[in-house]
């Protein structure tokens, strides 16, 4: 019984004890035990009210106190007026089982509540609950995470997770970032290099020098921005919240018509009352909307807590919501589809040479460089090049560079600079997307190295996952030039690009588009109404950007405060492929708490018709009341599940 | 000022709404949120009416679930 608090357990004790009187009695009632006299009916009420206080008490103290407090219409005080009008109609098993059948329920949603909280519980259990502190002496303290001060040194053993963001200062090993990333490989941390708190320390002892205190470390930001989620409301909660407000009332002041209206029209008023009454009876126990307001904010919640648990940060439930139903996904190029840094993604050798020496010739004359495409020609180059041979370097900026390395006279460059150094170049090839440099040697063409930008990996995958979501329309902007703009978008698959864009261009290429999609929508409220817009970005000179589109998505963030305080939806990691995956969360929330209203709506309205008609009776209208909650709480569990 | 409370006993999701509209309401709040899945309240307001708003609150907790406590 160890899964129940020791509240549960009590009010599972009191629903025993009740029942069991409850079934006596009614035994007793239907086998005649008690005459139709005045006297027989006052002791079967009396007797009937003792099973009804040891499982109901609570419910009418806090009717009493509401009441006191003018709180009406709250769940308390429609049970027990639903109720008392029961006994006053001399029905009063029914009194006593609507009361029974309510605690039942409400017992099994508290349950289901607990339950739910668990997980949450669980998903949020990424933060340390110790660290261990070394003092000077050497001597190790295990401390609660809370004490970590700036610069304390600390020591994490293979196994346990890391307290708070940190300086490796010692030993080096692989670290399991699955709780913040939701990835599985361990990254490889080594001295002088950061760790974050949250990650799970692997096999080898690691010294920290804290960074951060424990209320500023990476983890603590994310438990503040998931729990924070919850408070910005979806449109969906905003109805049930709006709907709530008027329902309750609407279905009690229908009460009242019922039970008053019917008898007074058919003229036999004091004949057809109490029937009438205990048909009213039946709507105050539906009145209660419950199962829509536990439900799809925890369907919500639990949305969140998915998308976080896949290294997807959502910083509220409106996002989630509009990534469900996004329309325009607008993405930065460098650095977000692609990987920022120029590598060498093709080399062309002159009859005579092989690649590998046309990179060694170019890197030689290249060495001395910091220019990214120097440095991507450098590192492609596998030997080692001697200094100290290399002379005469000769920097042209923004056309090539020359160089003598030993008795050979090295040329490197774009196509202008080496033809006006009188140098003959073979025709130029179809555009690759990438810059080219030739590459002579004494004066004679020697091979052509292709550097480029290359797209990461996964981001063709995430645009036709996208794509498939249903995502309309997705457009790239660079500030690159149109040829390498269209070399990326096509390998991508990206139809629509805007090139040679600088950074407030960016903004404004945001703002056509969402333009676009106003004039689409037409009419009034174009902007409530129109479709959504959403801009990926590596958070970290996009914020503006960030902050225009209706969904600001930034990338590689780990660790990077500005880009968690300027984006919605943070991807914890690198990988463009989380973007379809929290698409698919956000779907399923929506379809969840759809289900929910719809199912609880359909059951309610059906029971006060039947109710109404008199063909459903209270019984029925407990379980639309509470069953139908229970049902919902437990389908909105679902989204707490681990999906694989 | 902004501060979050831990809340016992906070039974009913309704109830959860109502106090955060309520909360609302008092004098020198400019944002509240009573939330039923984690339990927790959290209150921003003016730094010079921030106690009177947080007794304010506990009484109009009180209010509309007696049994609700709030964790100071």
């Amino acid at each position: 019984m160890d899964r129940f608090t020791p509240k549960q357990k009590k009010e599972l004790q009191l629903i025993g004890i009740s029942f069991v009187l409850f079934v006596i009695l009614m035994i007793a009632e239907h086998t005649g035990m008690f005459p139709d006299t005045v006297g027989g009916t006052l002791t079967l009420l009396l007797l009937y009210l003792v099973p009804y206080f040891i499982v109901g008490h609570d419910v009418v103290r806090k009717c009493l106190l509401g009441i006191k407090n003018r709180q009406l219409f709250d769940e308390s005080f429609l049970m027990t007026l639903a109720t008392i009008g029961a006994f006053g109609c001399r029905e009063f098993g029914e009194a006593v089982a609507v009361m029974l059948f309510y605690q039942v329920g409400e017992f099994f949603q508290s349950y289901a509540v607990g339950k739910s909280r668990g997980s949450i519980a669980d998903l949020m259990s990424m933060a340390a609950d110790f660290a261990n502190r070394e003092a000077e002496d050497g001597s190790i303290e295990v401390i609660d995470p809370d004490d970590i001060e700036v610069g304390d040194i600390l020591v994490i053993k293979p196994g346990e997770k890391v307290p708070t963001d940190g300086i490796v200062i010692e030993g080096s090993g692989l670290v399991n970032t699955s709780a913040l990333t939701g990835e599985s490989m361990p990254r490889l941390v080594s001295e002088g290099e950061q760790v974050i708190s949250g990650c799970i320390n692997g096999e080898n002892l690691l010294r920290v020098r804290a960074e951060k205190e424990f209320d500023d470390c990476t983890v603590s930001q994310i438990l503040e921005l998931v729990e924070e989620a919850s408070s910005r409301k979806s449109l969906t909660e905003n109805f049930i919240t709006r709907f709530a407000r008027v329902y309750t009332p609407a279905v009690v002041i229908a009460a009242v018509i019922l039970a008053f209206i019917p008898p007074l029209i058919s003229g036999h008023f004091a004949a057809e009352f109490g029937e009438w009454v205990l048909r009213a009876c039946t709507f105050l126990v539906i009145s209660c909307p419950c199962a829509l307001v536990i439900s799809v904010p925890l369907a919500f919640f639990g949305g969140i807590g998915a998308a976080s648990r896949s290294g997807v940060l959502v910083k509220g439930s409106n996002y989630l919501e509009l990534l469900a139903g996004l329309d325009t996904v607008v993405s930065d190029k460098t650095g977000t589809l692609t990987e920022g840094k120029f590598r060498v993604a093709m080399i062309e050798a002159a009859e005579g040479y092989d690649t590998g020496d046309v990179v060694r010739y170019a890197a030689a004359a290249e060495s001395g460089s910091t220019h990214p495409i120097a440095a991507a020609i450098t590192e492609a180059c596998e030997k080692p090049i001697a200094q100290s041979k290399i002379k005469d370097i000769q920097n042209i900026v923004g056309k090539g560079i020359t160089a003598k390395a030993g008795r050979d006279k090295i040329t490197v460059g774009n196509r202008g600079f080496l033809e006006s150094e009188g140098i003959e170049l073979p025709e130029a090839m179809a555009g690759t997307g990438g810059t080219e440099c030739y590459v002579a040697r004494n004066g004679k063409y020697i091979g052509t190295i292709t550097v480029a930008d290359m797209p990461k990996a996964g981001a063709k995958e995430a645009i036709s996952a996208m794509l498939s979501a249903g995502v309309r329309n997705i457009v790239m902007l660079t500030g690159d030039s149109q040829k390498v703009a269209s070399a990326v978008a096509e390998e991508l698959g990206i139809t629509d690009y805007r090139a040679e864009l600088l950074p407030q261009d960016k903004v404004k290429a945001v703002e056509e588009l969402l333009e676009a999609l106003r004039k689409d929508s037409g009419g009034k409220d174009a902007d409530k109404n129109r479709k959504r817009l959403a801009f990926i970005g590596d958070g970290i000179n996009d914020a503006p950007v960030l902050s225009v589109a209706d969904v600001g998505i930034a990338m590689g963030s780990l660790g990077s405060d500005a880009a968690i305080e300027a984006a919605d939806v943070v991807i914890m990691d690198d990988d463009l492929r989380k973007i379809p995956t929290v698409m698919q969360i956000a779907r399923k929330t929506l379809s969840i708490s759809r289900q929910n209203i719809v199912f609880a709506l359909f059951v309610k309205f059906m029971c006060l018709i039947l109710g109404a008609l008199g063909i459903a009776n209270m019984w029925i209208a407990v379980f639309a009341d509470v069953g139908v909650a229970v049902i919902c709480i437990l389908n909105s569990m679902r989204m707490l599940k681990k999906q694989q | 000022m902004k501060k979050k409370f831990k809340l016992i006993d906070l039974d009913c999701a309704n109830c959860a709404a109502k106090m955060e509209e309520a909360i609302k309401q008092i004098d020198g709040v400019t944002d509240a949120s009573v939330s039923f899945m984690t339990q927790k309240m959290m209150i921003e307001a003016d730094d010079t009416v921030f106690d009177q708003v947080v007794e304010e609150a506990v009484k109009v907790i009180a209010k509309v679930e007696p049994d609700c406590q709030v964790v100071l």
